[in-house]
């Protein structure tokens, strides 16, 4: 039997979270097949083809696939579904929105963010934000998961798999694709980020917000992260949120800049290499997973930080 | 038209829940429960289109023991018009629970089916788009924004990296985000009234579902404690110790 890996992109460039999926693929020991899905596909197609661990990459193209639903993905997935014993994705807002769909249809259950893959069927994945690690046996027929990208290393490119045309269904009807807004940033990706400078409450304001974490940010060339209390108060947009509700990164160097550190947000950055917190609360939860804490007004010492540099 | 909420009682999200003894599940007892907040704003998203006057009648839904009541309860305070205790002392994952939801649906045949885009106790995130493969019908999850004409309705999503705006015809699955809403509080005399509204317990075993029971949690763990960290004093010592003890930042 085969695996089937779900490729995301968004028509220019492949998420570099899929390079990880495919290292997570190997544990099966099996054939590892790769599926995108687009408009014009043809290019991301050769460019995974040339990732290191790939058999195969199948390529559904059709100008109905610019924007894909769910729905349209389900029904090009759950067809080829029958040639694989395991279906996969990095863990995205993309993949936990299709492969709950497919699970569905396949009648197997399916494991959300896996961090480490035991055996054939056996995984470990955090449960109540990440406070808890629990062991998963699953027993069904076609194993159906998402992984967290940053548990696995990327697989490096230098091969040429083969790649292959497959037929396209028809766009259900039901669903429409109406528009998109993005966040338009020059930073890097918040998950793909070597280093991110995140921003809380105590920021006070958006403006303080941009004042403070941009240019410390700009000098480490680090992704902005936020809390939910920054996002919330609307010192930052909800795509930079970091934690249990929003995205989990895991970076080199993560600073925290006035966030106290709940469990929700220590969710989305525990496994950080080094956590930096500066922080004016001695009591603060954060020091308890920061590796280097300083107590003091962020308004003096992020500045500082950021000319020293 | 009528919308179906299912809701779900979670360990308060603000509890840090122990690992039992002998790693064989948390330990739940006696820790203070509540509805998972995402299904909150659901609930809420539900009331404010029947204050608007697109929907008429909302039903909440949940599936467990008698002690689920309580959450039932908050949702008839909040301004659910009815709920249903599907009663099982079983454990289900989200296939199970969408299957369940299935044979609710179709008994209750609403327009519009409304979850929390995840619950803060498992956090698999699947049971609503399970819910919508298993109807057929169409899915919008993680919903900011919810405009309802007609039959369809317009979701505005969070996706990574910004929103997405969907078109869903009704009957449909939302999922909300925590940004659809801010869910009120319940007053007195509304948990006083909700006593007097119906409250239907059905029997799992009464619905004829076949449930597969192919995943078992074999064991919990607290995950590694990170070590100890140092505090520094200043913002020299911070990038002495980054760089000649971490390696980084040159």
């Amino acid at each position: 039997m085969s695996t089937l890996i779900i490729a995301e992109h968004d028509g220019q460039h492949l998420n570099e979270q899929l390079a990880r999926a495919i290292t997570a693929a190997q544990h099966w020991k099996q054939p590892v097949d790769v599926l995108i899905a687009g408009a014009q596909p043809d290019d991301l197609a050769s460019q995974i083809a040339a990732l290191q661990g790939v058999n195969s990459v199948l390529v559904a193209s059709d100008a109905a696939l610019q924007h894909p639903t769910a729905e349209h993905l389900t029904d090009i997935i759950v067809p080829l579904a029958a040639n694989y014993n395991v279906v996969l994705a990095a863990h995205s807002a993309f993949s936990k929105n299709v492969l709950p769909r497919v699970a569905a249809l396949l009648d197997v259950n399916m494991l959300s963010d896996v961090l480490e893959i035991l055996d054939r069927n056996t995984y470990v994945r955090g449960i109540y934000a990440g406070n808890v690690l629990a062991t998963v046996h699953n027993q069904d027929a076609t194993q159906v998961l998402t992984v967290r990208g940053s548990k696995f290393a990327a697989a490096p490119s230098g091969a040429t798999a083969e790649i292959k045309a497959i037929a396209t269904p028809a766009a259900p009807q039901g669903s429409r694709w109406v528009s998109e807004a993005f966040n338009k940033s020059e930073r890097p990706a918040l998950t793909a980020a070597k280093v991110v400078v995140s921003g809380g409450r105590a920021l006070g304001s958006a403006d303080a917000f941009a004042q403070v974490i941009a240019p410390l940010a700009d000098k480490l060339h680090a992704a902005i992260g936020a809390s939910r209390a920054a996002v919330d108060a609307g010192y930052a947009p909800n795509d930079l949120q970091v934690g249990q509700t929003g995205v989990v990164v895991a970076p080199e160097l993560y600073i925290a800049v006035g966030i106290s550190g709940a469990i929700q947000h220590a969710y989305g950055m525990k496994d950080s290499k080094v956590v930096v917190a500066i922080n004016q609360d001695p009591e603060a939860q954060i020091f308890k997973i920061a590796d280097y804490g300083l107590v003091a007004d962020l308004f003096e010492v992020v500045p500082q930080l950021t000319a020293a540099l | 038209m009528k919308a179906l909420i299912a809701i779900k009682r979670v360990v308060d999200y603000n509890i840090q829940v122990r690992v039992k003894a002998d790693g064989s599940n948390v330990d739940i007892d006696g820790v203070k429960m509540g509805i998972n907040p995402f299904d909150e704003n659901a609930i809420e998203e539900a009331i404010r289109l029947k204050e608007k006057g697109i929907v008429s009648e909302i039903v909440a839904v949940t599936i467990g023991g008698a002690a689920n009541q309580d959450i039932l309860r908050h949702a008839l305070a909040m301004g659910a018009d009815r709920a249903m205790l599907i009663e099982t002392q079983e454990t289900l994952h989200s296939l199970g629970v969408a299957k369940v939801l299935k044979a609710v649906v179709e008994r209750e045949q609403p327009n519009l089916i409304l979850l929390g885009k995840q619950a803060i106790d498992d956090d698999a995130g699947q049971t609503g788009q399970m819910l919508a493969a298993l109807l057929k019908l169409p899915q919008a999850t993680y919903a900011s924004q919810i405009t309802i004409e007609g039959n369809q309705a317009t979701v505005v999503r969070e996706i990574d990296g910004g929103t997405q705006t969907l078109a869903v015809s009704l009957p449909a699955v939302i999922t909300a985000d925590l940004r659809l809403n801010e869910p009120r509080y319940v007053k007195l005399p509304n948990l006083m009234m909700a006593r007097k509204k119906p409250l239907e317990n059905v029997p799992l075993d009464s619905l004829n579902i076949s449930l597969s029971h192919n995943v078992q949690q074999l064991k919990v763990a607290t995950p590694p404690a990170r070590p100890a960290g140092v505090m520094v004093k200043d913002v020299n010592e911070l990038l002495s110790k980054l760089r000649t003890h971490e390696g980084i930042l040159g």
